[in-house]
């Protein structure tokens, strides 16, 4: 007797065309939050917002209604879509450069206004569509395109820890952050996201998750060394963890 | 039962006329001097049921703008010079995206913070934007109370029809101003945008609203389709004022709240015997060039006159450049004192005697 063990979600798309490089974490985290709208029976109810990054390309693979957003306005595009059609859902899906730097300020305001909404931020320390520049999040030392002896504090400031901040914003109701880097890892992401998912269907406020995630073309590193790189340094300075949850104390 | 005038200040009229236009959400950052739109929208909105979002900024505002309109629903936003060119970012996308909205631009003085008196600074900023890429902004500029309310519908009309961002261009005298006007009904028929708008794909397939198109024929062709919609635009939905400009020697061209004081230097100007007519165009763009030509060929000049140091002045030029070898003079300056109706009646009579005596001789005035 036959038994389906694995199958493609519903929420991607039968002719999906991914964007990304080899070894890079954006495919997991992609499969990931598709799989969560699939096991939310949300499909049809789902609006994405794309984001300027590596991930513009959503709709390329995600089988859902999309909106683009102009570079760090996801939230502000997600706020006019869910304040419009209050009964949809609306996750955002973006990198740490859209999210915490030119969007920084669209980000804490939704979250401050506990928009209804899901966020799904990528963090891999680096600008990768447009070649590995240092970003908010390039960790000190890192060498990138544009810190080419490696991020100086006195030159270029301090990683931007982004779970630490909106941890204390008062509309986010979950907030954590995630690695991709084992199965168990990625075990734990699925259920951040789902959680960050289900904060906005109760009503609670802004469920937003980090990824840690790699970017092998841009860190010059194979997908092992990247994801070496993850639980090292990466995690060291960007602890996982879950940093805020409202949803599990609504039974 | 008919409604009966009341006695409106701009701001007002423009807010109550969204809500009777069906604007479902509005989304918009304080500045002077159109405030009085979200203060009034900030109480009406969530009595209705409908989105008041206080934005964080303008440039967080039309994006709101932009993820509401892609819903297909009515939205708007309003804004004022300084401000309003922080949502260039936006509206350039929204053009881009085809998203239908309003926006509203109470123009004040600049460069800069300038002031809050009222000013045409923002003519250029309305009309060729400050936005990247080749797109239009559908720009109306009323002149009146009663045109504010007339226009709002228009634009949430014209908007939804060709699915274009629209901007209703006041100013702070038209904002601040209080006059009797009438708030009718939503004049217009419902545009059904079920076919594109994004809404969840229940029982259809997905569909996208993005900017971005890799294949160069077909983003070549999406911005020529773009502004095929323009010529239709000024085709279907080009609305102006001509007044006395039959036999009229001199023709004075302004738009918003200068042509309205304009006029009534025309009419002092005809009492005194001076061929003197007026154009006001109240679609500002896309431009309607043609008319303007057309004028051209039967008069011996134009005077236009404007709140700032020449901008709707340069549209008059293209305009009648190959239709006619007549002189364009202008009157105007950057904002700050407001024109009067002897003021301008003088530059008419200057401009007029300087015009006609040119031609025929003193004789014939």
């Amino acid at each position: 007797m036959e038994q389906l063990v694995y199958k493609k979600p519903d929420a991607i798309r039968d002719d999906f065309r991914i964007t990304f490089c080899p070894g890079c974490d954006h495919g997991v985290a992609v499969k990931l939050v598709a799989e969560v709208i699939d096991e939310l029976g949300v499909r049809e109810d789902t609006i994405g917002i794309a984001s300027v990054g590596c991930s513009v390309f959503s709709y390329d693979f995600f089988n859902v209604d999309i909106v683009e957003a102009a570079h760090g306005r996801s939230l502000a595009v997600a706020t006019g879509v869910k304040r419009t059609k209050p009964d949809r859902v609306v996750f955002t899906y973006q990198g740490d450069g859209d999210l915490a730097s030119i969007g920084l300020a669209e980000t804490i305001h939704a979250m401050t206004r506990g928009e209804k909404v899901t966020a799904i931020c990528i963090n891999n320390t680096t600008y990768g569509m447009t070649g590995g520049q240092a970003g908010p999040t390039t960790l000190l030392g890192q060498v990138t395109t544009t810190t080419t002896k490696g991020r100086q504090a006195e030159l270029s400031g301090y990683p931007l820890k982004i779970c630490e901040i909106l941890k204390e914003v008062d509309g986010t109701a979950f907030v954590a952050r995630v690695t991709l880097d084992s199965p168990q890892a990625i075990m734990n992401a699925k259920k951040c996201i789902k959680k960050a998912f289900e904060a906005q269907l109760k009503g609670l406020g802004t469920g937003f998750v980090e990824i840690l995630s790699t970017c092998p073309t841009n860190w010059k590193m194979t997908p092992q060394e990247s994801h070496a790189r993850v639980r090292g340094e990466m995690s060291e300075v960007f602890k996982p963890g879950i940093y805020k949850d409202k949803v599990s104390e609504v039974v | 039962m008919k409604k009966q005038k009341e006695l409106l200040k701009g701001n007002y009229a423009i807010a109550q006329a969204s809500i009777e236009a069906g604007c479902k959400s509005y989304f918009g950052y304080p500045i002077t001097p159109q405030s009085e739109i979200g203060e009034y929208l900030s109480t009406k909105m969530p009595e209705l049921g409908r989105a008041y979002v206080a934005a964080e900024s303008e440039v967080a505002a039309i994006s709101m703008v932009l993820g509401a309109g892609a819903t297909g629903e009515k939205v708007m936003t309003s804004s004022s010079s300084c401000a309003v060119a922080l949502m260039q970012e936006g509206l350039s996308f929204i053009a881009g995206d085809e998203i239908p909205c309003v926006l509203v631009s109470v123009m004040r003085a600049g460069p800069g913070l300038g002031y809050i008196y009222p000013s045409q600074g923002d003519y250029y900023q309305a009309t060729k934007g400050g936005g990247n890429g080749d797109y239009k902004l559908v720009t109306y500029a009323p002149a009146s109370v009663q045109e504010c309310i007339d226009l709002t519908y228009k634009s949430f009309y014209v908007s939804q029809k060709y699915r274009t961002p629209v901007c209703l261009l006041a100013d702070g005298m038209l904002g601040q101003m209080m006059e009797p006007a009438v708030i009718g009904e939503y004049p217009y028929p419902e545009v059904d945008q079920s076919s594109w708008a994004i809404t969840g794909a229940k029982e259809r397939e997905v569909r996208h609203i993005a900017s971005i198109e890799r294949d160069q024929q077909t983003l070549k062709n999406r911005v020529e389709k773009i502004f095929e919609k323009y010529n239709h635009i000024l085709e279907n939905e080009n609305i102006f004022e001509k007044y006395e400009i039959e036999g009229a020697k001199l023709v004075i061209t302004a738009f918003g709240s200068i042509a309205r004081i304009a006029k009534a230097a025309v009419k002092m100007a005809r009492k005194n015997g001076l061929k003197v007519g007026l154009f006001r165009p109240i679609l500002l763009n896309p431009f309607p060039e043609k008319i303007v030509a057309e004028i051209a060929q039967k008069v011996d000049g134009i005077l236009d006159v404007e709140l700032n140091c020449g901008q709707m002045l340069n549209d008059i030029k293209a305009s009648i450049a190959s239709a006619a070898t007549i002189p364009v003079e202008f009157y105007g300056r950057p904002a700050g004192v407001m024109m009067t109706v002897e003021e301008i009646y003088k530059q008419i009579e200057a401009a007029y005697r300087k015009l006609v005596e040119k031609k025929y001789g003193t004789a014939c005035i």
